[in-house]
């Protein structure tokens, strides 16, 4: 191919319309915003059944749905968010996105098993909406066994659709790994990588890693029904417990496949919209490794109540507390790099600042939790609810909403409006807080998660929750209407809005086809703001 | 644009192979699982465990674990040959490859078809009234010995393709990053079943 210019060059979006340039397409850009346009389907059923199962606990007592369909609808919000939407979430969108900009790269280095990883995840996805049609499971997304092997519902649908997800889940993991080692600019030095390219670097091991573990347990679920091997059956000799130490060796780390990409997002947000270098380069991207090594040798704190050794409940405990350490390493590193900076309140930043408040939160209840004599009390309540809320969707949730605010100039070349992504940002503030707040209280009071009824006494709290997920869901729809309208109506936006430093803002929005004229030279370490710039 | 040209672009022999060591890891997760459990219930049952692996069948293992070696050095021969640039030779061995891995699943499925005329399969009524150590040792053994075959089937469907294209002359000793990957692959197959004899044969 012969050297191009920019101007000769034309955008990722205007080559080879139609629906087959899209279906076809290697180009990592365009899967990025396949992956986006299809979660996005999939968050907004997932959000569905969480408004309707709120609805339902409104009131005392059973209203519209029985406590069957109330359970269906629960596996389902799970099954949809965990393995739809929060686990693939950033690495899928905004990794297949930005890091081959982000490292001066063309393109990840197997592109086509890169859309196949697509059409593995639109697979599973519609799987696990279909197994709605045929009746719905109601296991919980965890399909404990030996519910998951003796229930009556049809688990083989969502239990394929998962092993189907962990197949897309390892090749992008594989795509990023080899993308990372082989495909650097010339110049760019591990140190001087952009931290969100440190976080899906991680992110992608964890993914390699423990996926498997995940989808050899389903598969053994699946024998277990269809050829009765006994395994996990105490009736022939197995045992049950081995169950959930398996699922929580991949599940619990899989927490980590959804935060830490959503911690490099925050890693790329604070510095530009403060004009500050990232405070602690190098404390951020090991405390990014810690979290992943220790966070893979915590798994048994899902497991206090199950039965387990006095021993083994101290060490994993104890483990729980240490992985807090690295996490708060961050929280402070970002805080610091915020003081005296030049802060612009943009969308971004806003919904950043929000993520470290939630965030603090769900660490914080995490230790709660993590403590062995308080668990005993708050195992299997609201509490434990609330405090996944406000970890997930509190925080790599929020960084996804910011990411999605950072980076939509450059993915479509449009602006949004400003003063909406505020008012979402608000709002998601609110109805969040409103929504997950009175769950903490409700669980300590002795509320159990998972139930479609409860006693009168807990009204008032469900009755916050439930307006406040009506708030939450509102700020959702308007975060889309602001995105898809201004997709239209947008106006056009230059290369760089944000002013940032960081590589892929230094080409054309929307990106050109090829990404690069000539591929870049890296000669310095990321983050170069001289404070006040602006 | 031209799609050949795009292609010839990206094309690096240190990704391709990258990328098929970290498949390779993610396989030996899947079987970890498997030898996880091994491990938990052999710590549990080891009297039992014992008992049902001295009822497996020592001469047709071992068959197999030569019948496997085998093969893994015909695919080595294979790669090695097609780098030199013997083509009809390397073709040779990689039809002696499928040759024994065939071979395999024929002494595999005598064994089982063995096993099954006994009644012990997963859930019989014969491997029901036994003591829970054992059926948990032939339901591990039914689902490691399978899963290990279900990936010999895999690799036996990889080394044809590899053997079509050779024949269709698409492949070089420039160009074997497929079957320098399918040999990888073919080597954690036969590795795989090094750790599952002695695990189920050897233990009495």
């Amino acid at each position: 191919m012969t050297s191009t210019t920019a101007a000769a060059q034309p955008s990722y979006l205007a080559v080879k319309k139609g629906i087959a340039g899209w279906l076809y397409t290697t180009d990592h850009k365009r899967i990025g915003i396949l992956y986006l346009i299809g979660m996005s389907i999939f968050f907004i059923a997932g959000a569905s059944f969480g408004v309707m199962m709120r609805l339902e606990l409104l009131k005392s007592g059973l209203q519209y749905l029985d406590a069957d369909v109330y359970n269906r609808i629960l596996t389902l919000h799970g099954v949809i968010m965990i393995f739809l939407f929060i686990v693939p979430g950033i690495p899928a969108v905004f990794g297949n996105f930005m890091l081959p900009l982000m490292i001066g790269a063309k393109d990840v280095a197997f592109p086509k098993i890169n859309l196949l990883s697509w059409y593995c995840y639109m697979a599973g996805g519609i799987l696990a909406l279909v197994s709605l049609t045929l009746g719905g499971v109601d296991t919980g997304w965890t399909f404990y066994v030996p519910f998951s092997t003796s229930s009556a519902s049809n688990i083989y649908v969502p239990l394929t659709a998962a092993v189907i997800l962990g197949w897309s889940s390892i090749l992008t993991g594989i795509n990023f790994v080899t993308t990372v080692h082989r495909l650097r600019c010339p110049g760019l030095k591990w140190f001087r990588l952009p931290l969100f390219v440190w976080s899906l670097y991680a992110t992608a091991w964890v993914q390699i890693l423990a996926t498997p573990v995940v989808g050899m347990l389903l598969i053994l679920v699946m024998l277990e029904r269809f050829l009765g091997v006994g395994v996990f059956d105490p009736t022939r000799g197995g045992d049950p417990i081995l169950y959930q130490h398996i699922f929580w060796i991949y599940s619990h780390p899989a927490v980590y496949i959804m935060i830490l990409p959503a911690m490099g997002v925050i890693s790329e947000i604070i510095p530009t919209f403060t004009r500050k270098a990232i405070f602690g380069y190098s404390f951020i991207a090991f405390s990014s490794v810690a979290i992943a090594a220790i966070g893979s040798l915590v798994w048994a704190h899902h497991m206090f109540t199950s039965g387990m050794s006095d021993t083994a409940r101290i060490v994993f405990s104890f483990l729980t507390f240490i992985v807090a350490v690295p996490s708060a390493i961050k929280i402070f590193n970002w805080i610091t790099t915020m003081y005296k900076g030049s802060i612009r309140l943009e969308p971004p930043l806003l919904f950043a600042m929000i993520f470290i408040f939630l965030f603090s939160i769900g660490g914080l209840t995490g230790l709660i939790l993590g403590a062995l004599s308080l668990d005993i009390h708050l195992h299997d309540t609201a509490f434990v609810v609330a405090h996944f809320h406000y970890t997930m969707l509190g925080g790599a949730g929020t960084l996804f909403f910011a990411a999605m605010h950072y980076w939509y100039p450059k993915m479509t070349g449009k602006l949004y409006s400003i003063k909406f992504g505020h008012i979402t940002a608000i709002l998601f503030l609110i109805g969040f807080n409103l929504t997950y707040v009175p769950l903490f209280v409700a669980g300590i009071n002795g509320m159990p998660r998972r139930y479609a009824d409860y006693l009168p006494d807990y009204a008032f709290y469900h009755q916050a929750s439930t307006v406040g997920s009506w708030i939450m869901y509102g700020s959702f729809l308007l975060m889309v209407v602001n995105f898809v309208y201004h997709l239209f109506k947008g106006k056009k936006s230059p290369a760089n809005p944000w002013q940032s430093v960081s590589l892929e803002w230094q080409i054309p929005s929307p990106p050109p086809l090829e990404n690069f004229d000539t591929i870049p030279e890296i000669t310095e370490k990321p983050y170069k703001y001289t404070s006040g710039s602006v | 644009m031209n799609i050949e040209q795009h292609t010839e672009e990206h094309y690096d022999p240190v990704s391709n192979s990258m990328g098929m060591w970290l498949f390779l890891f993610t396989e030996v997760m899947l079987f970890g699982v498997m030898f996880i459990l091994y491990a938990m219930y052999l710590h549990t049952y080891g009297i039992d465990f014992r008992h049902g692996s001295g009822q497996l069948n020592l001469v047709m293992g071992g068959l197999n674990t030569v019948v496997l070696i085998t093969s893994s050095l015909t695919m080595a021969l294979a790669i090695w040959a097609l780098s030199l640039g013997q083509r009809s030779k390397s073709f040779l061995f990689l039809g002696a490859t499928i040759a024994l891995a065939g071979g395999f699943l024929v002494v595999k499925s005598f064994e089982w078809a063995a096993k099954f005329h006994h009644g012990i399969y997963p859930g019989s009524a014969e491997l029901l009234s036994r003591s829970p150590g054992e059926m948990v040792f032939f339901s591990l053994y039914f689902v490691m010995t399978g899963l290990h075959a279900f990936h010999v089937i895999i690799g036996m469907i990889l080394i044809t393709v590899n053997a079509g294209f050779l024949a269709k002359g698409k492949m070089s000793p420039e160009r074997m990053d497929l079957m320098k990957n399918t040999g990888l692959y073919w080597h954690l197959v036969d590795l795989i079943w090094i750790f599952l004899f002695p695990l189920f044969y050897l233990i009495v």
